[in-house]
């Protein structure tokens, strides 16, 4: 039993790495750029949420809302002023330029709030099912769910709808996509809209689970959710799906099994024996250099 | 043609540098005083030259894979601490008399650094770009985490205490200067363009028969041998050792040191990593806006000169002299003759 | 064909890129200071036999061996120290190196000095580095190059780029030298000066040349032999008069050029 209730807390934590997993992904296909900044968006939406809830008194799902566009917002400006500049240069200048980025956001945050951790009550009732001696609480179901449903959705708006073809075609290749008539511009704002539109759903899913909200809480989450991305292969959105549950569970295993120390050590591992053996990932494609 | 310059003889070369380095020792000595104290600075000030230099080291070490082989590694913190324990651990068990034992306790850092850089290099190294950078941030993140987790020897969250506190100001300078004069001497040799030719195109120099492997691990060590070194100056300057000292920041801030003066650049490094270090010290009364600070100015930089302040400028005393003495006999020659001269080459 | 002696012997060249046969049953035997062409419409897998030649990509089946020695399994730059060195279709310099370092790079396997002469500047290491120097310099002579010899690689003309890249290829010091386009991009004069260029190299060096060339000019001109590739298969091999006038060829790639 205990085994199972591992696997589900997995599979919770695991739900949230994978919408952080799939930003990534998405802004990775897209420019090609590791968007060292993504962790702290989920920090930030964190901050908003709480911020809208506790101060501004606002009911949960506006203060959802709220919290998704603020952060899509500020997704579209990052890009805008940081990024944007840099897409033909080097793409160490832009890597440079998110950990920058990252910098900025942390210790922004921590100039308005302090380093003190806030502590975030959760909206979700408590309680839950009890299977054996053990229960599974509401969030934790809830968790699961919403991230299904998104992971669904988010599917069908790639695979169906007209900006989901465009974001396809530019991750292509966005010189020929500009030339069949894709508003390259704009469909990378809408991917940094949409990759931080779901870092929210994330921070909201978060700070409901476990509470505590600081301005580093980015840094390792967005640690992990990157190494699922990799994982599932980069730019893959099914592989980030995959990538994230894989590593919520191995990291619950780890804390449940072995070390709640090592479970950091665990997963770089993972990391680490996936890209010498697959270096693309379970669904990344390769690129060979043309010689 | 070949640039000319006023001053060819190498042994004149030679000579000028050492007369340079001996200049800059005399300067330091003048401001800190001999022992570290007494000079025109007060202590307090004094001190800050150390971990100047210990920077100025990691920055240059960690420029000569990222700008020279053009492999960006994310993980240089992670050799910094295994120098640094390593040092500790040997000064700490060891009973050498202090001259002997320091300088040995540097030489170990470096070594088991490199020792680490080969294994690590011989697997990452296969890879290329972002991944290369998310392999080393691994490898950094997990020898921090087994650091912590092996208390018995490195003493664990609680740090590894009382390592004699033997670094000073000049012998930061005289690590400063030997790593200087190794890592130019790497560059400018039948190695060092193995190693740039890497970088530049890694398909043409294997065909320009370049065993590309052998030389990016070499490097790689190399690199880390240094980081080693500057583990153990760190070490033997602050006394405790803490793994969280040594995470995935620490490697970031030694990259912004070598960005921001230019990837490629020494002297870029150098100044950069110089300027860095201070930078904080000067913000003080500005604490909490410090590190805004700090991250808008990369940024900044990045957006407006991503090539970072020095390019990949290559500093020689003698160059600049000459270039110097050129300008100066050009503008003259041209008030002279009042007509413009092209640049030449 | 030749006379006996063979320099590089290639039997039954053969790969496979995820199911499309690429290259199959490539069978070549190329003598001591031979230039032998090698022609064929666009993707019918020239560059793929450089690329196997030189081990960039591993072959799925057939055999190398130059002078006896087999490069089965060896690295891109065992090869290279084998002897068989190349130039790139899309120019590969080191551009933010001078012409110089450029040539000195492809020295490197003849110099010797350690890593430890080196960094504490032993005298063996300036006496090496003189050599390297004067060596590059009268490579980059035999091309016409010596004059920018201290400019950076990539500020070069397009032509003198092509010239340093061969010179950087014969800096290797190899038996066989294989040229991938090295008209592309030129003008009938530049084109008209690389097949003296090619035909002195040969001479001077003694090396056997391999060319991939669509300007028929030079091929015709230079080429003692032409091998002509059609969807990864030879389909003729033979002097350039045999080659003018074999109607598979024709039709299968001069053909096109009579239609326009």
């Amino acid at each position: 039993m205990t085994f199972l209730y591992q696997i589900l807390n997995g599979i919770q934590i695991g739900a949230i790495y994978a919408l952080v997993a799939l930003g990534y992904s998405m802004v990775y296909g897209i420019v090609k750029l590791i968007n060292f900044a993504h962790g702290d968006i989920i920090m930030l939406g964190s901050y908003a949420v709480w911020y809208f809830m506790t101060r501004l008194n606002m009911p949960w799902w506006l203060a959802t809302i709220a919290t998704i566009i603020f952060c899509s917002i500020v997704g579209i400006i990052i890009e805008k002023l940081a990024y944007k500049p840099l897409r033909n240069s080097a793409r160490i200048s832009l890597l440079i330029t998110a950990i920058g980025v990252s910098l900025f956001l942390q210790n922004t945050v921590q100039l308005i709030f302090t380093a003190n951790p806030k502590m975030f009550v959760t909206f979700i009732p408590s309680g839950g099912f009890s299977i054996g001696n053990r229960s599974i609480s509401y969030t934790t179901l809830i968790t699961i769910a919403i991230s299904a449903a998104i992971m669904v959705a988010l599917t069908l708006l790639v695979s169906k709808t007209k900006i989901g073809k465009a974001m396809r075609a530019v991750s292509e290749d966005n010189r020929t996509a500009q030339l069949m008539g894709i508003n390259v511009d704009n469909t990378i704002s809408f991917t940094f809209a949409l990759g931080s539109g779901l870092a929210a759903v994330a921070a909201v899913l978060y700070v409901c689970s476990y509470s505590q909200i600081a301005p580093t809480m980015g840094s390792m989450l967005g640690l992990k959710a990157f190494v699922a991305a990799v994982l599932g292969g980069i730019g893959s959105i099914p592989g980030a799906m995959l990538g994230g549950l894989l590593i919520g569970v191995a990291e619950s295993l780890t804390k449940g099994y072995i070390s709640s120390q090592l479970a950091d050590a665990v997963l770089f591992g993972i990391l680490i024996i996936v890209l010498l053996v697959k270096p693309t990932g379970f669904f990344g494609r390769g690129d060979r250099e043309k010689v | 043609m070949k640039p000319t310059r006023l001053i060819d003889k190498t042994w004149f070369r030679y000579i000028i540098n050492t007369i340079a380095v001996l200049l800059a020792f005399g300067l330091l000595v003048l401001l800190t005083g001999p022992t570290g104290e007494g000079g025109l600075l007060n202590k307090y000030m004094s001190q800050i030259f150390i971990p100047m230099g210990i920077n100025i080291i990691l920055a240059v070490s960690l420029n000569l894979t990222a700008g020279f082989l053009g492999q960006l590694p994310l993980g240089h913190a992670g050799f910094m601490s295994v120098g640094a324990y390593a040092a500790a651990l040997f000064s700490i068990h060891t009973d050498f008399p202090k001259a002997i034992s320091f300088p040995l306790s540097l030489i170990v850092g470096g070594i088991v650094a490199a020792i680490f850089g080969i294994l690590i290099g011989l697997p990452a190294l296969r890879l290329k770009g972002d991944y290369l950078a998310i392999i080393t941030l691994g490898f950094g993140e997990i020898i921090r985490v087994i650091i912590l987790n092996i208390p018995k020897i490195t003493g664990g969250a609680y740090g590894l205490k009382g390592i004699p506190k033997d670094t000073t100001v000049i012998s930061t300078f005289v690590c400063v200067v030997i790593t200087l004069f190794l890592i130019h001497a790497l560059i400018k040799s039948r190695h060092g363009r193995a190693i740039i030719s890497i970088r530049e195109d890694e398909i043409a120099s294997e065909a320009s028969g370049i065993p590309t492997t052998y030389y990016k691990v070499t490097t790689f060590s190399f690199s880390a041998f240094f980081a080693g070194i500057a583990g153990g100056l760190y070490a033997h300057f602050i006394g405790v050792l803490d793994p969280a000292e040594f995470g995935f920041m620490r490697s970031v801030e030694i990259l912004v040191m070598v960005v921001l003066g230019g990837m490629g650049s020494i002297i870029g490094s150098v100044v950069a990593a110089g300027a860095l270090t201070v930078l904080p010290e000067v913000l003080r009364g500005f604490s909490e806006y410090r590190m805004v600070v700090y991250s808008l100015l990369l940024i900044v930089v990045m957006v407006f000169k991503p090539s970072g302040l020095f390019g990949r400028y290559d500093f020689s005393l003698c160059g600049a002299a000459s270039d110097i003495a050129k300008a100066i006999k050009k503008l003259t020659h041209r008030n002279k003759l009042g007509i413009h001269e092209e640049a030449g080459k | 064909m030749n006379n006996g002696e063979t320099l590089l012997n290639v039997r039954n060249l053969g790969i496979n890129f995820a199911g499309l046969q690429a290259l199959d049953d490539f069978n070549v035997q190329v003598a001591p200071e031979e230039i032998v062409g090698l022609i064929g419409p666009n993707g019918a897998g020239k560059t793929t036999v450089f690329n196997l030649l030189t081990n960039v990509y591993t072959p799925t089946k057939g055999s190398i061996d130059i002078e006896g020695n087999d490069t089965r399994g060896k690295s891109t730059h065992g090869v290279a120290q084998a002897g068989i060195a190349r130039t790139f279709q899309n120019i590969r310099l080191f551009k933010n190196m001078t012409v110089i370092d450029n040539v000195k790079v492809a020295l490197n396997n003849n110099l010797r000095c350690s890593m430890f002469e080196t960094l504490l500047r032993l005298p063996t290491y300036w006496k090496e580095e003189r050599e390297a120097e004067e060596r590059a310099l009268e490579l980059l002579d035999v091309l016409n190059l010596r004059a920018h010899a201290y400019d950076l690689a990539g500020s070069l003309p397009y032509g003198a780029q092509r010239r340093l890249e061969i010179v950087r290829a014969i800096a290797t010091n190899p038996k066989v030298l294989l040229l991938d386009e090295p008209a592309a991009g030129m003008n009938p004069s530049e084109t008209a000066e690389l097949m003296s260029n090619i035909r002195k190299i040969r001479d001077r060096f003694h090396v056997a040349i391999i060319l991939i060339e669509h300007d028929m000019n030079l091929v015709m001109g230079v080429c003692e032999r032409i091998i002509v590739l059609n969807y990864g298969l030879i389909i003729a091999t033979g002097s350039p008069e045999e080659i003018r006038k074999n109607p598979t060829v024709i039709e299968a790639y001069l053909g096109q050029q009579r239609g326009e």
